[in-house]
């Protein structure tokens, strides 16, 4: 039984993970959900300090409003004159050195470790089960994951054509009046809430990488957004299947595997995929030649 | 204040002290030439791909030594920039998609080397962990002077360089056409960032480092046009911030050294973006001010001049 909650919570992070992974990529900000996934760091801490407890709303508030705080620093440096990329390097580290501050001070206090914020405790997920009226619900991370993949889903079905064009044209989107910075935000704000709540299953670091590289490896296989975001989830889904596996058959990191299996994945996308593989594509020279 | 004065006489924590030190000097004065050059997030994903590399040179020798962990991390530096390129070049990702998937996938690969380690029967593996927020206190009288050697390599290199890292930052274009080897100092330039960055990780861990990269460049920014000087003055930077996280951290128990370093560059990067002069928020407000003020006493004079000119028709 524990397999089946591991497993699904992990296809429940990569589903969250994959659809807004796509429009990172497609909008080139890829490191920006590096930084927001190390960035929310000191608001899980200071929820967990306030409110004692691993899964409250409190820590999701928490963590949406330094993912927001994160954009508009970043938005703000880079419009007082400093690169977009040293802007990000700055205002994420200087967050999580908050973040891992925090947590080496209090760490007795709490029950929150170095190690569960790096590496994420998707093995223990079955044991904190959510009683509801004495009726066993299942582990909290699932209806936690369970919920942010509704709203993302919600939100991104509702606004699907805003964030399309926003993706791939900002400016006729700006043009035609659809408001570019609210949907930004509207994005960062759904990446920290994906972020917070995998935080504890896969581990802050490694969020990135189920963010990226799932969506890279749909980006090379499709050329249409629809089509893309299925891929993703499905390579997601895919990679957290086989690092699962792996970690158990080599006593390792499940996290790690994870996310090595996406890159596993990702490489296969890269020489094989059908239009933009590159073996396929020298083997097309060939063929021509 | 007395417990820090009693670490400042510890003959080891003065040798960690001055390791700690040099380190934020030397990266310091490297951030400057991979902040103009745009690279600034280079310095983080390199640091996440050195924890495989390092992984492996301890799996492959079972020695703990900042010298091999060099070479492993090193090497590992390499094939990230490596792949990097190649993915963007190769396909149609673009540069922050590849290096965000080089980043994680490479730091996952690390993390389960890391957790391979501690769960295999590899003795003497404690503290390879610390590698992930640094700890200067557990570093060892060699490791120190190693690390410090490393570190005033770096600076003599630069300042020998300084000539030709300068004009490759600003106009790599110029710097082909009078003939200097512009791929091959820029290969360099990159060694130099992996090497800062592997000897950083034992004092910052591999998560952090990139800021003794970034922050005290883009701090040294804020307040001069030239380069010498910014250099310079990002090198103290670094060299403040290195020396205040190891005391700091070393007074508090269980206190990593990373973060703390972190955040003493971060508060110099905010004294420096309010009170720089010209680009500072404080200056950039007192300019607007007077430029106001001089202009509705402009305006003043002009309307009584408009005045004078009425009454004489």
């Amino acid at each position: 039984m524990s397999d089946f909650w591991i497993l699904l919570t992990g296809a429940l992070v990569a589903s969250c993970c994959g659809i807004l992974g796509v429009f990172l990529v497609l909008r080139k900000m890829a490191m920006i959900g590096d930084a927001i996934s190390h960035s929310v760091m000191p608001g899980i801490v200071i929820a967990f300090l306030l409110s004692g407890s691993r899964d409250s709303m409190l820590m999701m508030f928490a963590a949406l409003a330094f993912g927001l705080l994160t954009t508009f620093l970043i938005q703000m440096f880079q419009n007082s004159g400093i690169q977009a990329d040293a802007s990000i390097g700055v205002v994420f580290t200087s967050l999580f050195a908050v973040g891992v501050v925090l947590v080496s001070l209090y760490a007795r206090q709490v029950h929150l470790d170095q190690d569960a914020i790096l590496y994420g405790e998707i093995a223990y997920v079955h044991w904190n089960i959510w009683t509801l009226g004495g009726v066993n619900m299942g582990p909290k991370a699932v209806w936690l994951l369970g919920f942010t993949l509704l709203v993302i889903v919600a939100v991104i079905s509702v606004f699907y054509k805003q964030f399309k064009l926003c993706a791939f044209d900002s400016a006729l989107a700006a043009a035609i009046g659809i408001p570019v910075a609210l949907f930004h935000y509207l994005l960062m704000g759904l990446v920290s809430m994906a972020t917070v709540s995998s935080f504890e299953s896969v581990g802050a670091i490694l969020v990135v990488g189920l963010l990226i590289i799932p969506a890279s490896t749909a980006y090379l296989l499709t050329d249409r957004l629809g089509v893309m975001i299925v891929l993703s989830v499905a390579v997601g889904v895919a990679s957290t299947f086989i690092g699962y596996g792996a970690a158990v058959m080599l006593d390792a990191s499940i996290a790690g595997c994870m996310v090595c299996a996406a890159s596993v994945l990702f490489i296969v996308a890269f020489l094989f995929s059908p239009s933009q593989g590159i073996v396929i594509k020298k083997l097309r020279l060939r063929q021509l030649a | 204040m007395d417990k820090i004065w009693s670490m400042l006489t510890d003959p080891n924590m003065q040798w960690i002290f001055l390791g700690c030190t040099l380190l934020g000097l030397s990266s310091g004065v490297i951030g400057c030439f991979s902040y103009l050059r745009k690279q600034s997030l280079m310095g983080d994903t390199l640091a996440h791909a050195a924890l495989p590399g390092i992984c492996i040179a301890f799996m492959l020798t079972g020695i703990k030594s900042i010298g091999l962990f060099l070479v492993g991390a090193g090497l590992a530096g390499v094939v990230a920039t490596f792949g990097i390129g190649y993915i963007t070049r190769h396909s149609k990702l673009k540069q922050d998609a590849a290096m965000g998937i080089v980043l994680s996938g490479f730091f996952g690969l690390g993390i389960v080397l890391l957790t391979l380690i501690q769960h295999g029967d590899y003795g003497n593996q404690a503290g390879l962990d610390k590698f992930l927020f640094g700890q200067a206190a557990s570093m060892i009288g060699s490791d120190v002077i190693t690390m410090s050697i490393v570190c005033l390599a770096l600076i003599t290199i630069c300042t020998l360089l300084f000539k030709q890292f300068k004009i490759i930052s600003f106009d790599p274009g110029f710097a082909r056409g009078i003939g200097y080897p512009v791929a091959l100092l820029e290969q360099l330039l990159m060694l130099l960032m992996v090497v800062a960055v592997v000897a950083g990780i034992q004092a910052v861990g591999v998560v952090l480092v990139a800021a003794l990269l970034i922050t005290p460049a883009v701090s040294a920014r804020y307040w001069t046009d030239r380069l010498s000087l910014m250099v310079v003055l990002s090198g103290l930077f670094g060299a403040l911030s290195g020396g205040i996280g190891t005391l700091i951290s070393a007074s508090v128990s269980n206190l990593p050294t990373g973060p703390v370093t972190v955040l003493a560059a971060t508060l110099l990067f905010f004294v420096s973006i309010l009170f720089g002069p010209q680009r500072g928020l404080l200056a950039k407000r007192i300019a607007r001010k007077q430029v106001k003020l001089r202009y509705s006493r402009e305006m003043e004079h002009r309307i009584h001049d408009s005045k004078k000119k009425e009454a004489a028709l």
